[in-house]
């Protein structure tokens, strides 16, 4: 399996080249929020306020780092289940985001909704988060800190090795992974 | 019959200890039941995952860091001799202290939120630990720290099934909660089921059971035949490494019975994550 070395911001180009099972190498920059900071964000929209990064063609990993020894920019940095940000995410691709890590499923609508704003959905290897610490150069906190692990966070990443799940022509391979290997039994 | 002196003291710096341990060293027979899945996965993908994993466990050992960044809910099993008396202090405040320092010292992610339903506010040192107590005969005190991850417990199931559904009942339920759960807990999994007891009885044979060294067998044949059938079901499953499809959906299947009320069957799944920590001491 070879992967393909990208760029984070993805340019729209690249999200048209990417298909469901696909390897990838992402370098660039990308921003971390789980749940309670999608909730943040979707209040802060709600109010007419600016959220704490512009979204538009931007990256969001769903994660929640473990703390960071001395020396280090961040501890283990494994994804977290994407299921709980589905009633967020639809908002935020209306705003312009175009790439999200996480691991798990996506509901129907939030995969209609990527194929409608050309946005692609990634997967890191659940439980891997040592090995994915490893490809984060620098991290900082720039918004929601009393989160905790929470926070919303920007990265600098290096080779950080992700699948492509959900690309924009409908492509799940979820669904098309498990249908290859289901065997029916008596 | 002489009554053994436990300080508290030593309880804290041990689950301290098995904290760290647990987060960072992914048990033996876990890696190894890994490196099989690896070598028989026919999926491309499932063995690229598969060696992602074991690379991932490999350098949390030796750099001595989480396996995962999600360093559980504290679950700790106390088996307690009943010849055993705990001085210094009271037990569950020295786990929960022992969780406090392990957590904090070991880098590790504190994931406790409190009041659940309402604030979530983080309580910052991962307590309160959820604690299993057993008495058992004896003078000594085992300890089991298992940090369990948000992503695999929420797949957890009970069925309250109806007693006529019997066997083929059981065999249905296991395999809709791992199919539904699919790439959610992180598979490959380690799938407990408690059948028998109560709600309550089931769940907590469910999630004992995924603390069984992998593969073992349950010693009344019958349920060791149910769990070979089940592993076999639940692989043809395809769910596969993290999902992406494959053949390897489940390390093991275990199950624990109980008997049941006559006009109940229930039937829980606590499904484990590959990285299926756990580590425990005897004092």
């Amino acid at each position: 399996m070879k992967p393909v070395a990208i760029r984070s911001p993805l340019d729209d180009e690249t999200i048209s080249r990417l298909k469901s099972g696909d390897w990838v190498l992402i370098t660039g920059i990308i921003y971390v929020a789980r749940d309670a900071a999608h909730m943040k964000m979707i209040e802060a929209l709600d109010r007419n306020e600016p959220l704490p990064f512009d979204v538009r063609g931007q990256t969001i990993y769903y994660m929640g780092p473990a703390p960071a020894k001395p020396g280090q920019p961040i501890g283990s940095a494994g994804p977290t289940t994407s299921g709980r940000m589905d009633s967020f995410t639809p908002r935020l691709l209306v705003e312009g985001l175009k790439v999200m890590i996480g691991k798990g499923k996506r509901t129907q609508v939030v995969k209609d909704a990527m194929i409608k704003h050309r946005a692609v959905y990634l997967a890191a290897v659940g439980g891997a988060g040592a090995l994915i610490s490893r490809s984060i150069r620098k991290s900082e906190i720039i918004a929601y800190a009393d989160l905790g692990p929470g926070a919303v966070l920007r990265l600098e990443v290096e080779d950080f090795p992700a699948i492509v799940v959900n690309d924009i022509y409908g492509g799940d391979l979820y669904q098309e992974g498990q249908a290859k290997y289901r065997m029916e039994l008596k | 019959m002489k009554i053994r002196v436990i300080p508290s003291q030593d309880i804290v710096e041990t689950v301290a200890r098995l904290c760290q341990e647990a987060n960072y060293f992914l048990p033996e027979d876990v890696f190894r039941a890994l490196e099989k899945a690896r070598e028989t996965e026919e999926s491309p993908l499932g063995r690229e995952t598969l060696g992602q994993i074991l690379t991932n466990a490999r350098l949390a050992r030796v750099e001595e860091m989480a396996i995962c960044q999600d360093c559980g809910v504290a679950v700790v099993f106390l088996e307690v001799g009943q010849d055993v008396h705990i001085t210094g202090g009271e037990l569950y405040d020295a786990v929960n202290e022992g969780v406090r320092r392990g957590y904090e010292q070991g880098y590790l992610r504190k994931s406790m939120v409190s009041p659940p339903h309402i604030s979530r506010v983080n309580t910052r040192d991962n307590t309160p630990a959820v604690i299993h107590t057993d008495i058992i005969p004896g003078d000594r005190l085992r300890i089991t720290v298992m940090p369990k991850g948000g992503g695999s417990e929420n797949m957890s199931r009970l069925f309250m099934l109806s007693p006529g559904q019997g066997r083929q009942g059981v065999i249905e339920a296991v395999i809709r909660a791992v199919d539904e759960a699919g790439s959610n807990p992180c598979p490959p999994v380690i799938v407990g089921v408690g059948i028998g007891g109560t709600a309550e009885k089931a769940m907590t044979l469910a999630k004992k059971a995924t603390l069984r060294p992998i593969g073992s067998a349950n010693p009344v044949e019958e349920n060791a035949r149910l769990e070979q059938e089940l592993l076999r079901r639940v692989n043809a499953l395809g769910i596969g490494p993290e999902g992406f499809g494959g053949r390897i959906t489940a390390l093991a299947v275990h199950v624990e019975t109980f008997p049941a009320h006559l006009a109940s069957l229930p039937v829980a799944v606590s499904l484990q994550c590959h990285a299926a920590r756990q580590k425990e001491a005897v004092l």
